[in-house]
């Protein structure tokens, strides 16, 4: 086992303990902040896929501002709000405990799977990049080359989500706006 | 060596956790925080696809797009809760079953 798997295992066990605990704990405030220890993890666990810059972006967008956002909606919120009532529904939404876990249950069975049988006889694509060796290596400089990709090839997107991220963000500004004074 | 399958199953595994937070949670919040694990699982596969595209790095730059959508799905979904609070005085989606006023 070298010690690049030990790393990954680390952050993987990391990852999916603390989002387990993010599900289970009654207290509303730990699971949040829970949630910071999720998405570090996470960013751990892209850098592993070589995308470094995606992993400082995952930590400078989420943490810094996805987070904090959720931590204030649950500060501005009274006790009543919080309380996390675990009576039996017949909604489908929000299932009972042990029903929603069965079928969580059997879904991660299926999809783990085929992951595996899938894994023996990868897609046709992967393994001609392989060949031909258009792999992106740890030496790559992905910072520089996806600022060029963004400028270039991928400048419509670029925009378009830009412009998008000012809708939402004032439409987000509109809504919570209080009603009174219109 | 570390390869795509050990990353498609710690993906699906985060996904799993965050359908069952969606469907078994009585907080709105909490059901916020299920959706946005199951897109950290989506865009963990998307890189550790992308990884295999170093023509187009699509994988890469989905995935900052998809973490940018993930932002924006995040601050308005917030303001709608707080709408919603504001006008039942609870965010147990279970007791919101009614459209107007």
């Amino acid at each position: 086992m070298t010690i690049e798997e030990i790393v990954f295992y680390a952050f993987a066990l990391l990852a999916v303990t603390a989002s387990f605990l993010v599900v289970n704990l009654r207290n509303t405030a730990r699971a949040l902040f829970l949630f910071f220890v999720v998405l570090f993890a996470m960013a751990g666990l892209y850098l592993f896929a070589l995308a470094d810059f995606v992993a400082i972006t995952q930590i400078l967008v989420y943490v810094g501002g996805v987070l904090i956002l959720l931590i204030f909606a649950f500060m501005l919120s009274n006790r009543e709000l919080l309380d996390d009532l675990q009576n039996t529904s017949k909604r489908f939404i929000s299932l009972p405990n042990w029903q929603s876990a069965l079928l969580v249950t059997a879904f991660l069975a299926i999809m783990v799977y085929v992951f595996h049988s899938w894994g023996k006889h990868l897609p046709h694509w992967i393994s001609e990049a392989e060949a031909k060796g258009t792999v992106i290596l740890p030496t790559d400089n992905t910072v520089e080359t996806l600022g060029f990709k963004f400028m270039t090839q991928y400048i419509l997107p670029f925009e378009v989500i830009s412009i998008f991220l000012m809708m939402t963000l004032i439409g987000a500004a509109h809504l919570s706006r209080k009603e009174d004074n219109t | 060596m570390i390869t795509l399958t050990h990353f498609l199953v710690v993906s699906a595994c985060i996904f799993c956790i965050g359908l069952y937070a969606v469907l078994a949670k009585r907080n709105a919040i909490m059901i916020l925080v299920g959706i946005e694990l199951m897109i950290n699982a989506a865009i963990l596969n998307f890189v550790a696809f992308g990884k295999y595209d170093k023509e187009n790095y699509g994988g890469q730059i989905f995935a900052l797009f998809a973490i940018v959508l993930a932002a924006a799905a995040v601050a308005v979904g917030l303001a709608i809760i707080l709408n919603v609070y504001r006008h039942y005085k609870t965010i147990n989606p279970e007791k919101i079953h009614e459209l107007k006023d």
